[in-house]
Order: structure tokens, then C-alpha cells, then sequence
């Protein structure tokens, strides 16, 4: 094999690879930008553990979302979705009948159930994922309210302890004012995130169906032609990103122990901006599951960064949303570049000289 | 000679709506044959291909494969069956490995195995001597090398039978030569090959038998060493056949002394041509000529001003004009037929009608548009001049063949009598038949009085119809050729020593 690699010409990095680099490198900037600018705040290992602990219902929605993007499509709903799981499982929960294990079954049987209707629609009968995931999310809006107008806090006793259960760190975590000791707690919904993770960039990187998926978004009718079913591969994506929404339900209810009509109301914008920023392309074929956590959490540290830095709340918004045009041009600038030069090695010999020529005159 | 049949169709019918592709055609293949289909475009032959391989259900008929039935409903089917297909527009995935795309949806399993894959990827493109590395991206590889790769993982599927749908329209001359050089190995393996190129010595330098198709229906199958080179395109054209040669070549009466129509000096654009100067006169036809990349495109997109124009200056009828957008240059009354007819030529989806006006529409402005029944009137009478075979002019121009696509979008610039027209290789692509028309038309329409300049790979059909060849070489003007006497090979000569004297004959 090393005889091989000297011999044929040097692989460039993959698109998928250095938007994902950039991402990696934005997000450590950031946090150390964090570090600098609040001390206080941001050294302390709880607070990267809380980005974790009170953002999962978006990072796993983000996974899933990043899935069906890579195949090429779109999914909107997914916020809608995982409010109505929050408020099903909610009043579930509250009812007599109700049991953890019942709320589970409820919430994954939503989720998927959105995905297969979706799913079908996109994949079978070839209609705009935007229109069918635009239409899932008024759907799922309908059903929330109709089913709950009004906030319920869930009292059953075994999942109010579910809901306050922490795994503790004892070796890590730090001295409050009073010299106290206080241990980093981590919430179920992290290791959840982190289990998903795993799981998906996984499948992604090292399963068949992942590899379609990616064929898929490149291409789909090269794909086709390559022998891949590419309906049934479109149709597991939603599957996958309505059983993600399914999960992101169960652990945003999971930590907030409330169903309630706002809930998760928007969630699908934000995982949208965070694939993006996490380096996924909205043209498909392109992007890296790592990402999608990293894009979240960059996301939420530009609000964090904000919120401390005591901007008008309106101007919160402004500035997140230039911030992210920002990072948009900056992937798109830095795709360019590396197209501009992959053709200045096709170059005619003329050109390359005056190239050539142009450096040593510089140097 | 004649071996085991491997693959056999019969009476094969494949209906479109309003047109009948395919109309009882008959075609067998035996073991180690190179088998051309060859006609013009439209006779069905991409239709026949797609048949066998799944990608459409036929209509009515009987495929055997080894002797028995088939009936493919997906390309993979056809592709575990042992037929594997290369298609002239590259079927792969640019954003995954090259590796990947050799091996994509051909595996059962359900884990990928990098490791394995690299190495087996590495040896086939290793034997088949494939510049490219494994874990390349295959954006990041060139057409050829693609077109190669395509071929590498048919020939990695251990395919009975291999359809080569035009696969050397992007490769150069030594590239084709590599291609012959595995085909004929293959062959020896007992591989059966469909080819389909619109080359005809690469028909015989290659192909065994032949068979032909015209307008859907089977001509007949020949023993290629049987069969001459004029008998093939006589059967191929049907009664339609003009012997070529005998196209009388047009003399324009063109004196210095005029003003010319369009005159460009130091002309340079940011596709990279150098600074050039250029002058048509009234009714003449002149032609780039010159290798792929030589800038022959290049120099007539920046006369469009396609590419940004960089520098120089522009005049029409000697009055100075400002060209900086392909509008301004369609407002000057200048035309430009593209080179990427399907990018920059066609709208797919809309009607061979819409295609037809589009322009002139454009010209008159959006805010006045056309009523349909005038609309009609245009698109019917050039259908009618140009013998665009279209079902109605309602039709998509997507499902027209290749040859028809292009006179639509030559009927969209006639409609706009422009006094200038550039034509990008309008023939490439194209059957024998519609590229003998369009040559005629070209001098038809100098002969009214309009200025052409013709650009084309094949040498002979622009030495037919251009009274002055200018010679491009790296991006450059290096000579400029006129008179009547002019051969193939003087051209070649001056391309090939691209010397910057002036030969004038």
C-alpha cells in the first residue's frame, strides 16, 4: 500500500473534510475567544457540560437534520415534531395510565411515524421535501395545540426523578465563593448526544446505507445508474431524522419536566443554521455528522457570547444573524479559493511561468 | 467467427409520447464480439441501451440473455445480471472517492471496508494504468480520468456484457487508444461489447459487426470488414444520403475596402485569451480552428462577451460599441450558438415553442410578451425551414434528440436576424445527416448577407464552409489562412508548428 500512495498523485483533502475542519477550527476560536473574554464563566467545566446538557434536544434534532441533508433534502419540521412529542408524552405522563417506559414508546412511535408519512411522500412520490416538511410542521403545530392549550408540569414521582437524576463528577468541578466544592453534573440528554453521535457519524462513515446516502446527495441520478436504490435511501433519511426528533422530544421533556405549546417552537431554524455552520451543504452530498454538535454549540456560544456581553436582547437576534452571514461567506469564500486553485495546476504552461516568475520577483 | 449468442432481442418496441422509439428492433450480441449500433441520432440506439440495461420497460418483445428471458426494472438488476454500462455522460458521484465510486452499489454488505476497498482500487487502477489515486475525490480528477474510472468498475464487475454509450467523445486520441487497447483484452476474455460512438474509423479500427438502426427501426447487422465506410453512412441516412463532398463550398465577394461588420482589436477576456484582433466582413464565413483549449472557444465568448471581457474595444459597421454582457452583444445584433448545448443552450423543460422565441422575447422585453397564436406562427415556420422533427412545437425540448435540440436553438437566433452569428461546434454530437444541413444552412445564410464564424473540431467541415481560417494555438491567434486550395493537412501543419508567420496561400 505505501508503495501505492507514493506512486499515484497526493489525495486533497474532501470537501466534506475541510468544511468540517473549518468548522472545528471556528468552534475552538470561539470557546477560546470565551475563555478570554469571561474567565469567570467559561473556565468553569460546568458550563461546557450545561451547552450539552441544555442544548441536546437540539444537537440530536441537528444529527438526524444533517442526515437528510447530506441525502440531498430538507427537513422543517423536525421542531414542530419534537414539540408535540414534549406535550404527548406530557399529558401521557399526567394521565393514569401513564409510564416512562409508555412515554418512550410514544414519543420514538411519533417521531417515526412523521418520518414514514414524510419519508414516503418525498421519496415515493417525488414531491419538494420543503412542501411536505413544511406542511408536517403545521400539522404537527395543529395536533400540539389541539391536544394541550395549557403548560402541564409532569408530577408523576419516578419520572420527576428521571427528570432531576445527574450522573456527578466528583474529581471534577469547582470552589464556589464560600470555598464550597461543587462537582460537574451531567444530565442523561449529554450521554445521549453522545451515544447518537457516535452511532450516526458511524453509520455515515462505514455502512452501505450511509455511503448511498452521500451518492444520493452527490448525485442521484448517477447514483440510480450506479445501482443504488436511491428512493428507499431518501426514504430512510426522513425516517432516521423523524426518529432523531422522535428522541429529541423524550430528552427535552426529559430536562424541562414540562410540556408546553412554545416548546421547541423554531428548533428547526437553529438546526438548520447549525448544520450549516457545523459544515454541512444545503446541495447535499457534503458534510460530516461531527459537525452537527460542533455547529450547535458554536451557535450557542455566539448567543452566550452576546447575552454577556449585555446586548439589548433585540439586537441579540441582529447580531447572530450577521454573524452567521459571516460564516456562510467565509465557507463559501474558502470553497472558492480551493477551486481557484485546482485550476491554476490545470493552467496552460504560459501562465504557470508568469506564475512562477511572479514569486521570485516577490521574494 | 460466430460464436455463442449471449444476448438476444426481438421485436422490441419502446413507445414516448407522440414519438415511437423504437419499433420492432431486433439486435443479438456473441461472446468476444465488439458490436457497433450505430445511426443517427434519434434512431434509437440510447433508447435500445436503456432498454437492456432497465433504465426504461419496453413496450413489447423478448430479451434473452444466455438464453434466457429478462426483464430488468432498475439498473442494478442488469447490473447484477452482468451487464455493466458506461454512459457518455459520466454516471458517477463527484463528491465521494474514487474508490467508492467503483464499488458503490455493487456490494451486499452492509459495512464498508475501507482498507479492502482502497487496495482492490488501487490495483485495478494500477493494471489498467488509471492516473488516479483511490482516496481521490473524484471532482478532483479530470473527464478522461473519470470516463476511465467509469469503465474501470464495469470491468470490475466481471460483466458478461459491456455497453459503451459514446465513451470516447471526452477522451483524446491516446486515451482512445488505451480504451481500444482494454477493449480488445476484454474481448479476449469473452466479453461481449456494445459500442456506440458517432467516430466511424473508430467503428473499424474496433467493431466486428454492425448493426443499424434508423428512425426506430433495425436497417440490418453487417460483418464490419464487409461493409465500406460509404455503404455504413448510406445506410445509416437512408434515402436522405448527399454525398458530403459534393456540397459546393460558398465564395463570398468580400473586399477589404468596406467597413466591416465587426471589427474587435485587442480583445482579452478572463477565460485567459490573449489580446487579439479580429474583423468579419458582410456575408463572409470565418472559423477558429485549432486543438480543444486552444482558446478557438474562448475567443468567441469573449466576442459575446460570455466570459467578463477584460480588455479592448469593440465596433459594429465601424461605429464603436460598448459589449460588456451577452445582452448588449444580442442588442448589437450578434448571435452566439454555445459549445455546452445543454447548459447554455436549451431549458429543458420548456417547450421547443418557448425555446424558439426566447430571445426575440428577451429583445422585445417581458413586459410585452407574445401572444400564444404568434408565437405559434414563429415556432412552426422554423420548425418547418430548419426540418426540426418534433411531435408538436409543444413538446419539451428535452425529449427531442441531440440534433433537433440544436437547430431549436439555431431557429431561436435566425428568429432574431442577427447580422453577426457565432456557431460553437453546432455540429459535435450530431448525426451525419443534420451536420450536412447545418453546413448547407451556413452558407445559405452568408449567401443573404449574414457574417458567420464557425468553429469546429473537424477540420474539413470548416474548410467547407469558411472562406478564412484563423489558427489559434495557447490562447493565441498564430495564423490566419485563406484561399480555396487550403487541405486538411496545411491546416494541421500550421496547428502542429503553430509558427507565428502568416502563410497565405
Amino acid at each position: 500500500m505505501a508503495s501505492v500512495s507514493v506512486i499515484k498523485p497526493k489525495a486533497r483533502l474532501s470537501n466534506s473534510n475541510i468544511l468540517f475542519l473549518i468548522a472545528a477550527v471556528i468552534f475552538v476560536l470561539m470557546y477560546i475567544f470565551a475563555l478570554i473574554s469571561y474567565p469567570a464563566s467559561f473556565m468553569q467545566f460546568q458550563t461546557f457540560f450545561d451547552l450539552f446538557n441544555l442544548n441536546a434536544p437540539l444537537i440530536i434534532m441537528t444529527l438526524g437534520l444533517c442526515i437528510v441533508m447530506i441525502g440531498g433534502g430538507i427537513d422543517i419540521s423536525i421542531g414542530s415534531v419534537c414539540g408535540l412529542i414534549t406535550m404527548a408524552c406530557a399529558v401521557f405522563l399526567e394521565s393514569k395510565s401513564g409510564s416512562i417506559g409508555g412515554a418512550i414508546l410514544i414519543a420514538l412511535g411519533i417521531g417515526i411515524a412523521f418520518g414514514i408519512l414524510q419519508g414516503y411522500l418525498i421519496a415515493y412520490l417525488e414531491i419538494q421535501p420543503f412542501i411536505i416538511t413544511l406542511s408536517g410542521l403545521f400539522l404537527a403545530q395543529g395536533l400540539l395545540t389541539t391536544l394541550h392549550k395549557d403548560p402541564i408540569n409532569v408530577t408523576m414521582p419516578a419520572f420527576v426523578a428521571l427528570r432531576d437524576f445527574d450522573i456527578v463528577i466528583n474529581w471534577l468541578g469547582t470552589k464556589n465563593r464560600l470555598g464550597i466544592f461543587i462537582p460537574c453534573e451531567i444530565k442523561p440528554g449529554a450521554i445521549i448526544v453522545v451515544i447518537l453521535l457516535v452511532i450516526l457519524a458511524s453509520l455515515m462513515k462505514w455502512s452501505r446505507f450511509g455511503r448511498n446516502v452521500y451518492a444520493v446527495g452527490g448525485n442521484s441520478h448517477s447514483a440510480m445508474m450506479l445501482g443504488i436504490n436511491v428512493k428507499r435511501t431518501i426514504f430512510i433519511t426522513y425516517v432516521i431524522s423523524g426518529l432523531t426528533a422522535g428522541i429529541a422530544g423524550f430528552v427535552y421533556i426529559m430536562t424541562t419536566g414540562a410540556g408546553n405549546v412554545g416548546n421547541a417552537a423554531g428548533a428547526e431554524m437553529k438546526a438548520i443554521a447549525s448544520a450549516i455552520i457545523g459544515g454541512t451543504l444545503l446541495n447535499g452530498g457534503v458534510g460530516n455528522l461531527l459537525g452537527a454538535p460542533i455547529g450547535t454549540l458554536t451557535l450557542l456560544i455566539i448567543n452566550e457570547l452576546i447575552r454577556a456581553a449585555g446586548v439589548q436582547s433585540n439586537f441579540q437576534a441582529m447580531v447572530s444573524g450577521l454573524l452567521l452571514y459571516f460564516f456562510i461567506v467565509l465557507q463559501s469564500i474558502i470553497m472558492s479559493l480551493r477551486d481557484r486553485r485546482k485550476f491554476s495546476v490545470s493552467l496552460p504552461p504560459w501562465l504557470r511561468l508568469s506564475d512562477k516568475a511572479q514569486k521570485s520577483s516577490q521574494t | 467467427m460466430l460464436s455463442e449468442t449471449i444476448l438476444e432481442m426481438k421485436d422490441i418496441c419502446k413507445s414516448f409520447p407522440g414519438v415511437k422509439a423504437l419499433d420492432g428492433v431486433g439486435f443479438k450480441l456473441r461472446k468476444g464480439e465488439i458490436h457497433a449500433l450505430m445511426g443517427e441520432n434519434g434512431a434509437g440506439k440510447s433508447t435500445l441501451i436503456k432498454v437492456i440495461t432497465g433504465v426504461y420497460e419496453k413496450d413489447a418483445g423478448l430479451i434473452t440473455l444466455q438464453g434466457e428471458p429478462i426483464h430488468f426494472k432498475a439498473p442494478e438488476e442488469a447490473q447484477n445480471k452482468g451487464i455493466g454500462t458506461v454512459y457518455q455522460e459520466i454516471m458517477l458521484c463527484p463528491n465521494l472517492t474514487v474508490a467508492e465510486n467503483m464499488f458503490i452499489g455493487r456490494s451486499h454488505n452492509p459495512v464498508v471496508n475501507w482498507k479492502q476497498m482502497n487496495e482492490k482500487a488501487a490495483k485495478l487502477l494500477d493494471s489498467l494504468g488509471i492516473p488516479a489515486s483511490p482516496t481521490q475525490e473524484l471532482s478532483s480528477c479530470s473527464l478522461a480520468v473519470q470516463q476511465m474510472i467509469a469503465i474501470a468498475r464495469a470491468v470490475d464487475m466481471d460483466c458478461k456484457i459491456l455497453i459503451l454509450d459514446e465513451p470516447t467523445s471526452s477522451l483524446d486520441e491516446d486515451e482512445v487508444h488505451k480504451l481500444f487497447v482494454l477493449m480488445r483484452e476484454l474481448k479476449e476474455r469473452g466479453v461481449g461489447i456494445i459500442f456506440i460512438t458517432h467516430f466511424l474509423e473508430q467503428v473499424y479500427e474496433i467493431s466486428d459487426m454492425i448493426t443499424v438502426l434508423r428512425n426506430g427501426k433495425l436497417v440490418g447487422e453487417y460483418e464490419t470488414a464487409s461493409l465500406s465506410q460509404f455503404e455504413l453512412i448510406s445506410k445509416m441516412l437512408g434515402n436522405e444520403l448527399e454525398d458530403i463532398s459534393k456540397l459546393k463550398k460558398y465564395e463570398p465577394i468580400v473586399s477589404d475596402s468596406i467597413t466591416p461588420v465587426f471589427e474587435a482589436r485587442g480583445l482579452s477576456s478572463a477565460a485567459g485569451v490573449r489580446p487579439f484582433n479580429f474583423t468579419i466582413q458582410k456575408g463572409e464565413v470565418n472559423g477558429f480552428a485549432g486543438l480543444l483549449g486552444s482558446g478557438r472557444s474562448e475567443s468567441a465568448r469573449a466576442i459575446f462577451a460570455a466570459d467578463k471581457v477584460t480588455g479592448g474595444e469593440v465596433s459594429m459597421k465601424g461605429k464603436r460599441v460598448k459589449i460588456k454582457t451577452p445582452l448588449h452583444a444580442i442588442k448589437q445584433g450578434i448571435g452566439y450558438l454555445p459549445e455546452d448545448r445543454k447548459d447554455d443552450g436549451i431549458i429543458a423543460d420548456l417547450s421547443v415553442r418557448d425555446n424558439i422565441i426566447l430571445t426575440l422575447q428577451v429583445l422585445k422585453g417581458f413586459f410585452k410578451p407574445f401572444s400564444l397564436k404568434q408565437a405559434q406562427v414563429f415556432a412552426e415556420e422554423y420548425i418547418k425551414k430548419l426540418n426540426i422533427k418534433t411531435p408538436t412545437p409543444n413538446t419539451p425540448i428535452k425529449s427531442l434528440s441531440g440534433g433537433n435540440q440544436q437547430k431549436v436553438i439555431l431557429a431561436r437566433w435566425l428568429l432574431t436576424h442577427p447580422e453577426y452569428l457565432i456557431l460553437d461546434e453546432p455540429t459535435r454530437g450530431i448525426d451525419v445527416g443534420t451536420k450536412v444541413e447545418i453546413q448547407k444552412l451556413v452558407i445559405n445564410l452568408a449567401a443573404s448577407g449574414m457574417s458567420l464564424t464557425f468553429i469546429s473540431s473537424e477540420i474539413d467541415e470548416m474548410l467547407r464552409t469558411c472562406s478564412r481560417l484563423i489558427v489559434m494555438k495557447d490562447r493565441e491567434i498564430v495564423a490566419e489562412l485563406k484561399g480555396t486550395e487550403l487541405t486538411e493537412n496545411d491546416v494541421m501543419n500550421v496547428i502542429a508548428q503553430g509558427g507565428k508567420t502568416r502563410c497565405v496561400n
